[in-house]
C-alpha cells in the first residue's frame, strides 16, 4: 500500500471500527439512561447516569440464575469436549489407522448438521429421560457441535507438533500414553486454551436447544433468559440492554484478553492457504 | 529361507492401530449418539404422521406424504425464498466489507491488536444480544436510527421498521453483516498474510499499481480463503435462526421468516412432529448439498490432510 | 554394545513405494558404518528399521543376538540422534537428558550419575537449566547427542545430525564424532547424503540406490575398486570421469575405443584376461580426476584436448577440457598447482593403465577380473 492511499485506509478503517463499537457504545449509554428520557430524547451523549436497570436486573429479574446456569452449561460442556476431543484429535493427528481421514470427515460433516435438523429428536429423547429443563439435557445437545468443533480445532493444532518429538521419545522408552501425556499435551496446552475459549464462546452464545430444552428461569440460560424479557407496558429497553452490557462483558473480556490466540485458532484449521 | 514376520510381532504399527481406534471412540460413540441418531431418527419421523396434537391419531406410515405437501406449502417456498435472499445478501456485504477490512488491517500498525480484538467482539457475542442490540437501534421512538435518519432530514417522520417487509430486512441484514463482517475478516486477513511480500514488491518493480496489484495479484492468491470463507458463510447464513426470531420473530406476520425459523414452529408451536421432520431433512439435505457442491466443485480439501 | 543384522529386510509402502529391497548387511560389534547415497535411496529407512520406527514387510532385524523384528523402539535399546535433533522444547537440556532415564525408572542418584558426566564431556554444563529454543545450533546438536549418550545403548543411529550445521562446525563436530566412537568404542550407524562424511567417518560405508544395498566396504576399497558405475560415481569429488565406448581385440590385448570422444588407448594384459571374450553391448571407463594426467608440453603420448576452463583451488587445479566435441567439460583433471596450463591451450592427456576401471554399459557392474592394483 503506497503512502499515498495509507492515510485514506486508516481512516476508512477508523471509521469501519467506529461502526461497529458504536451499538454497544449505545447499548452502555442507554443501560445507563432512565427509562422515560430514552423514548422522549434519545441523544448520543448521556445527561444523567442511573444504574436503576442493572439494579432491577439482578432485584426483581434474578438475573444472577441464567449467569449461572450458562457457566455451569458452557463450562462443563467445554471441560468435557476439549478433554474426550483432545483424545480423538491426537488419534486422527497423529496415529496411522485405517479410515481416519474418514471419521475426521464424518466428524466436519456434523457440524454441518443444521441444529433444527435434529431439535426434535432431541426433545424427544430428552422428554423419554426425564431430562428436560435440567444442566445435563443442555450440555448433551451441546455436544452435537462442542465436540465436532473441539477436534476440529485441536486437529489442527497437533499436526502442527513435529513428527519426531513423538520419535525421539519412543526411542528413549517412552509408550505411546506416557508420549502422549508427557511430551504432547504439554506442548498441545495453547491449542487447547485456545480450543476452550473458543468452545467456551460458542456454548455461551448458543440458543435454540437453550431455548427448546428448558422451561423456566431456574435452568434457562443468559441468551434465552434475555430473550424472553417481558415489561409490564413496554418493551423493558433498560433493563434488556443492562442484561445485555452484562452477557457481553465476559466474552469481550475473554477476546480482548486472548484475541491472538482465538484468530490463530480459528484460521489454522480453516486456511491452508 | 525368508521367514515371515509373525502377525502378533507387528510391533509399532498393530499398537498405533488399537490405540488410534481407542482414543477416538469415546467422540465417535458420543457424536454418533447425538447427532447421528437423532438425525437418522428424523428421517424416520419424517415417513410418518406424527402430530403430538392429535395423539389419537397414532403414529402411522405415509411414505413421502408429507414432502408431496411441503411442495405445495406456500409458506415453505416463500420461506425458501426469504432466506435465500437473506444468505445471498449478507454474505455479498460481508465478503466486500471484509475484504477491505482485511485489507486495511494487513499493514502492521501500533494498536493493530486492539483493532483486532474490538473488530472481534461482535462476532463473539450472543447472537440474541447482537439481534436485540440491534433492535433497539431501529426501534421506532427510542432507537437511534430514527432519531440520526429524521435529524439529517432524510425522513419526514420516523418509519416503525419493522411493521412493513422491506423495511424489517434492513436491520436483519445489517445486524447479520455487523455481527460476522470480523469473522470474515479474520479468514481474510489469515490468508492475506500468506501471500508473499516479495510478489508485490515485484510487481511494483515491473510497475503495477495498487488496482492492478490488487486485481492480478491479491484476489487470485486469496481465493482459497474466499472459498473457506464462502463455505461457512453460506452454511450458516443459510440456517440462521436466533438472528431472525429475536429481531422480527418472523414479521410482519412470516414476512421474513426464514426456513429454519418455519421448521421451529412447525415443530415446537405447532408440535406437527411429522411434517416439522421432512422439513428439518430438507433442510439437512440443501446444506448438505450446498457443501458438496462448495468442497467437490471448487475443490477444496478442509480436512488440511494435504500440504501437512 | 552389540552387532546389528539386517536380515533380508525389505520394506514396501502401502502406496507401492519400496524402500527397502532384501538388505543383508552386518554392521559388527563396535563398527562405525556409514549409510550414504542420494535421496530416495533407502538409507533412513534402512536406519528407521534399526530404530524400529519401521517395521520391515520381510526379512529379520536382530540387534544383539536378539531379533528385535517385532520389537517397537522401547523394547529395542537403541538411541538415535535426529536430524532436527526433536528435542522436547518445554523442558530444559538437564530434563531433556534424563527423561530416558526418568521414563525407566531409574533413581534421581542414577540419573545424575550418568547426566553430569556426559553434561561435561559435551560443554553443556552451563547450560543445564535453559530451554532449547535458548540454545544455538550447536549446543542443540549436542544435547541430543548427550541425549543418547547417558542412554548407554547398544547401538547409536545417526540420522543426518550434522546437515543443519553450517560447514566449520560440521567438520569441527565430525572429528569429535570421530574421537567419541574411538573413546566409547560403541556401535554406530551413521546415515548421511554427503560422500565426504561418509569416507572420512566410516569404518565401513554402505552405499544405496533405490533400496538395494550396491557395496558395503572400507572407504578405500569403495575409492579404489567401487563394484559398479553408481558407487564409482558417487563416491569421490569431483566425480569420475566416464567415457562410453566398446573393447577392441588389439593383438593379445585389448583396445578401448571412445565412441564420442577421442578417447582411445591400449588396455594393459593385467586389466583384462587374454582369454576373456569380448563383452556384448558397450564398455565405459572410468578414471578419477586426480588420475588423469595433462602434459602442456605435447610431448606426451596420450591424445589431444583443449583445457577450457581452470579453477585453482589452492594446492591443487581443477581443469575442464574439452575432448573433440563441444562439451567444455568433457574431461576433468585435478593437477598439481605447480603445473601452467592456459585455458584454450591444448593438452596432452594420459590414463595410467593402474587408474583405469572398466565398467559394462548395459548394467554398470565392474569388468576387471583381478584388481587394478
Amino acid at each position: 500500500m503506497s503512502s499515498r492511499t495509507r492515510p485514506l485506509a486508516v481512516g476508512a478503517l477508523g471509521l469501519l471500527v467506529a461502526a461497529i463499537a458504536f451499538p454497544f457504545y449505545w447499548a452502555v449509554v442507554a443501560s445507563l439512561t432512565p427509562e422515560a428520557t430514552l423514548f422522549r430524547a434519545p441523544s448520543l451523549w448521556p445527561r444523567e447516569i442511573i444504574f436503576d436497570h442493572y439494579r432491577a436486573l439482578f432485584d426483581e429479574r434474578a438475573f444472577w440464575l441464567p449467569i449461572r446456569n450458562s457457566l455451569i452449561v458452557a463450562g462443563l460442556t467445554t471441560i468435557f469436549c476439549v478433554a474426550v476431543g483432545s483424545f480423538a484429535a491426537y488419534a486422527i493427528a497423529r496415529l496411522r489407522f485405517r479410515g481416519q481421514s474418514a471419521i475426521l470427515g464424518f466428524i466436519l460433516a456434523v457440524t454441518m448438521f443444521p441444529q433444527i435438523s435434529i431439535v426434535s429428536p432431541l426433545y424427544l429423547m430428552l422428554r423419554a429421560l426425564g431430562l428436560i429443563n435440567t444442566f445435563p439435557g443442555l450440555i448433551l445437545p451441546y455436544m452435537t457441535f462442542a465436540m465436532p468443533l473441539t477436534v476440529w480445532l485441536l486437529v489442527g493444532f497437533f499436526r502442527q507438533l513435529p513428527r519426531d518429538l513423538e520419535e525421539a521419545a519412543f526411542m528413549d522408552g517412552a509408550s505411546r500414553w506416557q508420549t502422549f501425556v508427557r511430551v504432547m499435551l504439554p506442548l498441545a496446552t495453547p491449542g487447547l486454551a485456545t480450543t476452550g475459549i473458543l468452545t467456551f464462546i460458542y456454548c455461551w452464545n448458543e440458543f435454540l436447544f437453550a431455548l427448546s430444552f428448558t422451561l423456566g428461569p431456574e435452568r434457562q440460560t443468559v441468551p434465552v433468559a434475555i430473550a424472553l424479557f417481558r415489561g409490564q407496558y413496554q418493551v423493558p429497553w433498560g433493563e434488556i440492554l443492562a442484561a445485555a452490557v452484562i452477557a457481553t462483558a465476559p466474552v469481550a473480556a475473554l477476546v480482548l484478553a486472548f484475541q491472538r490466540r482465538i484468530v490463530q485458532g480459528l484460521t489454522a484449521g480453516a486456511v491452508k492457504g | 529361507m525368508r521367514r515371515p514376520v509373525a502377525p502378533r510381532q507387528r510391533g509399532i504399527e498393530i499398537e498405533e492401530r488399537r490405540l488410534g481406534w481407542l482414543l477416538v471412540a469415546p467422540a465417535l460413540v458420543v457424536i454418533a449418539g447425538i447427532a447421528l441418531f437423532p438425525l437418522v431418527w428424523t428421517v424416520w419421523e419424517s415417513i410418518h404422521l406424527h402430530d403430538l396434537r392429535m395423539p389419537w391419531r397414532g403414529r402411522p406410515f405415509v411414505g413421502l406424504e408429507n414432502y408431496v405437501a411441503i411442495a405445495g406449502d406456500r409458506r415453505f417456498w416463500a420461506s425458501m425464498g426469504h432466506t435465500v435472499f437473506f444468505t445471498g445478501t449478507s454474505i455479498t456485504l460481508e465478503l466486500l466489507l471484509g475484504l477491505f477490512l482485511a485489507l486495511a488491517m494487513n499493514r502492521s500498525f501500533r494498536g493493530r491488536g486492539l483493532v483486532r480484538a474490538a473488530v472481534l467482539v461482535p462476532w463473539a457475542i450472543p447472537t440474541v444480544v447482537a439481534a436485540l442490540l440491534w433492535r433497539f437501534l431501529f426501534d421506532t421512538e427510542a432507537g437511534i436510527a430514527n432519531a440520526l435518519l429524521v435529524g439529517a432530514g432524510v425522513l419526514e417522520e420516523p418509519i416503525v421498521w419493522f411493521i412493513r417487509a422491506a423495511t424489517a430486512w434492513v436491520p436483519v441484514i445489517l445486524a447479520d453483516v455487523w455481527k460476522t463482517t470480523p469473522f470474515v475478516a479474520l479468514l481474510l486477513l489469515a490468508g492475506l498474510q500468506n501471500i508473499d511480500e516479495s510478489l508485490y514488491e515485484a510487481a511494483s518493480v515491473d510497475g503495477a499499481g495498487p488496482w492492478w496489484q490488487l486485481r492480478y495479484v491479491t484476489l487470485p492468491l486469496l481465493k482459497p480463503a474466499i472459498l473457506v470463507v464462502l463455505i461457512f458463510r453460506t452454511l450458516d447464513a443459510f440456517r440462521v435462526f436466533d438472528l431472525i426470531y429475536v429481531l422480527t420473530g418472523g414479521g410482519p406476520g412470516t414476512a421474513t421468516e426464514p426456513i429454519a425459523l418455519y421448521t421451529f414452529n412447525v415443530l415446537l408451536q405447532n408440535l406437527q412432529f411429522g411434517y416439522g421432520s421432512a422439513l428439518s431433512v430438507i433442510v439437512f439435505l440443501v446444506t448438505f448439498g450446498i457443501a458438496v457442491l462448495y468442497i467437490k466443485g471448487l475443490r477444496v480439501d478442509l480436512t488440511g490432510a494435504r500440504g501437512r | 554394545m552389540a552387532r546389528i543384522v539386517l536380515d533380508r529386510v525389505s520394506k514396501a509402502y502401502p502406496n507401492g513405494h519400496i524402500a527397502s529391497r532384501d538388505l543383508e548387511l552386518e554392521i559388527a560389534d563396535g563398527e562405525f558404518l556409514v549409510l550414504v547415497g542420494p535421496s530416495g535411496c533407502g538409507k533412513s529407512t534402512a536406519l528407521r528399521l534399526i530404530a524400529g520406527l519401521e517395521t520391515p514387510t520381510s526379512g529379520r532385524v536382530l540387534i544383539g543376538e536378539r531379533d528385535v523384528t517385532g520389537l517397537p523402539p522401547q523394547d529395542r535399546d537403541v538411541a538415535m540422534v535426529f536430524q532436527s535433533y526433536a528435542l522436547y522444547p518445554h523442558m530444559t537440556v538437564r530434563e531433556n537428558l534424563a527423561f530416558g532415564l526418568r521414563i525407566r525408572k531409574m533413581t534421581r542418584d542414577e540419573i545424575d550419575r550418568r547426566v553430569e558426566p556426559v553434561a561435561g564431556i559435551l560443554g553443556l554444563a552451563s547450560v543445564m537449566d535453559r530451554k532449547p529454543a535458548h540454545l544455538s545450533g550447536g549446543q542443540r546438536q549436542r544435547v541430543a547427542l548427550g541425549r543418547a549418550l547417558v542412554r548407554e545403548p547398544q547401538a547409536f543411529l545417526f540420522d543426518e545430525p550434522l546437515s543443519n550445521l553450517d560447514a566449520k562446525l560440521r567438520i569441527e563436530t565430525r572429528a569429535e564424532l570421530a574421537r567419541l566412537h574411538k573413546r566409547l568404542g560403541a556401535t554406530m550407524v551413521y546415515v548421511t547424503h554427503d560422500q565426504e562424511e561418509a569416507m572420512t567417518l566410516g569404518d565401513r560405508v554402505a552405499v544405496l540406490k533405490d533400496g538395494l544395498l550396491q557395496q558395503v566396504a572400507p572407504p578405500m576399497e569403495l575409492y579404489r575398486r567401487p563394484v559398479n558405475r553408481f558407487v564409482a560415481g558417487f563416491i569421490g569429488s569431483p566425480a569420475m570421469n566416464f567415457f562410453e565406448g566398446a573393447l577392441e581385440r588389439s593383438g593379445t590385448g585389448w583396445r578401448f575405443c571412445g565412441r564420442d570422444s577421442s578417447v582411445s588407448l591400449a588396455l594393459p594384459a593385467e586389466l583384462l584376461p587374454a582369454g576373456e571374450a569380448r563383452p556384448d553391448g558397450g564398455t565405459t571407463l572410468g578414471i578419477r580426476p586426480p588420475d588423469v594426467r595433462l602434459d602442456p608440453t605435447g610431448r606426451s603420448s596420450g591424445w589431444p584436448a583443449r583445457v577450457s576452463v581452470v579453477e585453482p583451488i589452492g594446492s591443487t587445479q581443477i581443469v575442464h577440457c574439452a575432448l573433440d566435441g563441444d562439451d567444455p567439460s568433457a574431461l576433468i583433471a585435478v593437477v598439481p598447482a605447480e603445473l601452467h596450463l592456459e585455458e584454450d591451450s591444448t593438452v596432452g592427456v594420459e590414463f595410467p593403465p593402474e587408474a583405469i576401471h572398466l565398467f559394462r554399459s548395459e548394467d554398470g557392474a565392474r569388468l576387471q577380473a583381478r584388481p587394478a592394483e
